[in-house]
């Protein structure tokens, strides 16, 4: 059965290592929902956080083929149960003098915030689960979206576990 | 500490790490490298075309156990070893490959001879490097050696731009130890694991050993030996397994696949229990077997846990070096008899037995099965054989038995035309101070493909003999076309004109014959095995004759 799986890495931060790992999905013919990376509190090592839709033969390969990467320190598989993943997103929307003031109010019911105003739009600034972010699309659809940027999952374990080596 | 030329200190950095060979082709890109190698012990060997280069590496290494080393100059020196580094990558063999890389300011611009290597051979190397600061190149030279020697084996690039070979380095042969965050191989099979197999293998009624290329390149020879017959459980090879086990003991069971032993397959498809020890089990090893019984159990062990449960669904995954695994697996109390299951398996290979006859007119040129069959009798037991791709691998590989020393190579996964002859040279240059009878075995296609090395074989008088198998056809192919199509289907496979290779070889100084009969070519070969330096020997065989 086929499911969206979000994985974290710890990498080494060298030459090509980006390339690698996406070369890795395109010719083993894996699917990449999205991928974030970043610097990490160690100058050398970079996180980098996938996610995956494919059945459980094919995640596991994913996980090994990682692993196999030279600089890839470390492959976890963050569930949801007990970590934290969220995703960045920013939306215009079609917004003018009578409808502004709704939009606000639901951005506000869903904790975003408005980040810039004009007199035919609104960019608003949402952080949150893939749930959430769906519910906020939904409730936003029939005012008029003119684009959107996500930023794709990123995400830590929960409690005192860290990803190091 | 007195600073030391970039280009002087990579010489160092080889030396270090014990290399005797450098298989190259010079370039502008290599010049400041190729300076330094006049004063190194290092021997460098001038391949004729890059293209042969990293097989060189690989026949080498497979031949001495060690890493094998090719250079090649920036852009299309670089670009021509794209093929042999993926040929080596899906054998599993370890070879470091260098390339010149154009000026550090100059990459990215598109500048004369400039290629991304690093980028072109990402998808068949096991890592690679660009050397950005001369300062770094001890520790890349003994990572890069490390990484392509231990774990499961392979090739590793290393792309160094020519103004890094001119820097002065202070540091010297600093870095020992390799210490890399992300890769520790584990060679020590699980223990829980170990005891779920051992419980397997007392419950098996028809067990088989399907033992791969993993335990050629682990050196496991000696313990799976002892692990079957201590068990009593036969052995099946894959194409890389062979010489994995004596084809002479009486456990033997042959070779599986689309192109192995009919008998084999049968064996495989009835067994309750295979015991996977380094194969992948690729689309080639398994077509043939398809059906399974539904509670055959599926050990796996493998150096790459990647590999386990990729191909074939396995209940016991074991990760580990097949010679530490296997001794852990004899230390446990196990004997099993399986005499059952042994007369069975000899009733099969009664019912299933190897066909060597042939019509006329196949019948009036060289039977090729025959003739690996007598080579058999004929040649020592250190005999080094190389089989190129094709018609002439598979009756090599099938016919001609591997036993006590004897080795088989070939380019199994990727099939590379053009392999035998370059890496049976590297195996003769690993070899040359002890007496080793290598045979490369090649078809007209193949011979073709990478004759221009005849070149090295008659400069360094390298003690091969070619059997070159001539049919003026591409064999496999045309037997696919065949299988596929039916008879007179055939499609870009005649080679349309008669080579005199005979003259050819002549014109190279290396001494040749040609025979049309089988009672010939055993009149021959001990003549040409006798004689100092290369030979060749060219066996003609009916353009009809495609079964194996």
């Amino acid at each position: 059965m086929e499911k969206k799986t979000c994985l974290s890495l710890l990498v080494e931060n060298n030459f090509g290592v980006l390339s690698r790992i996406s070369g890795l999905f395109a010719r083993r013919g894996y699917n990449i929902d999205s991928l974030t990376v970043g610097t990490t509190e160690k100058t050398e090592l970079s996180r980098i956080t996938i996610t995956v839709t494919g059945d459980d033969q094919i995640l596991t390969q994913i996980k090994k083929q990682l692993n196999k990467l030279i600089d890839v320190i470390t492959v976890i598989e963050l569930k949801p149960d007990d970590s934290i993943i969220r995703e960045l997103v920013f939306i215009k929307v079609k917004a003018d003098d009578t409808t502004r003031s709704q939009i606000v109010e639901i951005a506000n019911m869903f904790r975003a915030n408005i980040v810039d105003v004009s007199r035919e739009s609104l960019v608003i600034e949402i952080t949150g689960t893939r749930y959430k972010i769906e519910g906020f699309f939904e409730m936003v659809e029939p005012y008029g979206i003119l684009e959107f940027v996500r930023s794709g999952d990123t995400g830590l374990q929960r409690g005192g576990k860290i990803l190091s080596h | 500490m007195i600073p030391l030329l970039a280009s002087k200190l990579i010489l160092k950095c080889l030396e270090r790490e014990n290399v005797e060979y450098v298989f190259g082709y010079p370039g502008g890109a290599l010049l400041p490298l190729y300076e330094a190698f006049r004063t190194s012990p290092i021997k460098h060997i001038l391949v004729r075309n890059e293209q042969t280069a990293p097989h060189y590496a690989s026949g080498y290494a497979r031949e001495s156990g060690r890493v094998g080393v090719c250079l090649a100059t920036s852009g299309p020196g670089a670009t021509n070893l794209v093929t042999g580094i993926a040929t080596a990558y899906l054998d599993s063999i370890p070879i470091v490959a260098i390339t010149g890389q154009v000026d550090r300011a100059l990459i990215g611009t598109d500048a004369f001879q400039e290629a991304d290597i690093t980028g072109a051979t990402a998808p068949f190397t096991k890592h690679s490097y660009l050397v950005q600061n001369a300062a770094d190149i001890p520790r890349i030279i003994r990572e890069a050696f490390h990484i392509a020697s231990t774990g499961r084996p392979g090739p590793v690039l290393i792309d160094i731009p020519r103004d890094v070979q001119l820097e002065n380095v202070k540091t010297g042969l600093t870095y020992d130890k390799v210490d890399i965050m992300g890769y520790k191989p584990n060679l020590n099979g699980h223990s829980g694991q170990i005891k779920r197999a051992i419980k397997k293998i007392k419950e098996a009624q028809k067990p088989v050993i399907y033992a791969g290329g993993g335990v050629v390149l682990g050196n496991a020879q000696q313990e799976l030996l002892a692990f079957a017959e201590k068990n009593n459980i036969p052995v099946i090879t894959s194409l890389m397994g062979i010489g994995a086990f004596p084809e002479d003991h009486p456990l033997y069971c042959g070779i599986v696949g689309s192109h192995g032993y009919k008998y084999s397959n049968v064996v495989m498809n009835g067994a309750d229990l295979i015991i996977n020890i380094g194969a992948r089990m690729s689309n080639r090893a398994t077509s043939h077997l398809t059906k399974f019984e539904k509670d055959t159990d599926f050990v796996h062990i493998d150096i790459d846990p990647a590999e386990i449960g990729k191909n074939m669904e396995t209940n016991i995954p074991i990760v580990g070096d097949a010679r530490t695994v296997l001794s852990e697996l004899i230390q446990k109390d196990t004997v099993t008899d399986h005499a059952a299951w042994l007369a069975a398996i000899e009733t099969i290979r009664i019912e299933n037995p190897l066909v060597y006859d042939a019509d006329p007119p196949c019948s009036d040129l060289i039977n090729p099965k025959v003739l690996f069959k007598d080579m058999s009798e004929m040649t020592s037991d250190n005999t080094t054989v190389v089989g190129d791709v094709g018609l002439n691998q598979i009756w090599s590989a099938l016919y001609y038995r591997i036993i006590k020393n004897r080795r088989y190579y070939t380019s199994g996964g990727l099939g590379t035309m053009g392999y035998s002859i370059p890496a049976a040279c590297g195996a003769a240059f690993a070899t040359l101070d002890k007496p080793k009878e290598i045979f490369i075995v090649c078809g007209d296609g193949s011979f073709q493909m990478s004759m221009g090395e005849l070149g090295v074989i008659a400069e360094h008088q390298l003690n091969v003999n070619i059997i070159l198998i001539t049919n003026t056809k591409l064999g496999m192919v045309r037997q696919l076309q065949f299988d596929n199509y039916g008879k007179g289907h055939y499609s870009g496979t005649d080679i349309n004109f008669d080579i005199d290779f005979m003259k050819l070889a002549e014109a190279y100084g290396i001494k040749s014959y040609k025979v049309d009969k089988n009672a010939d070519f055993n009149k021959v070969l001990p003549e040409a095995i006798k004689h100092q330096g290369p030979t060749l020997i060219q066996c003609q065989v009916h353009p009809d004759f495609i079964r194996i």
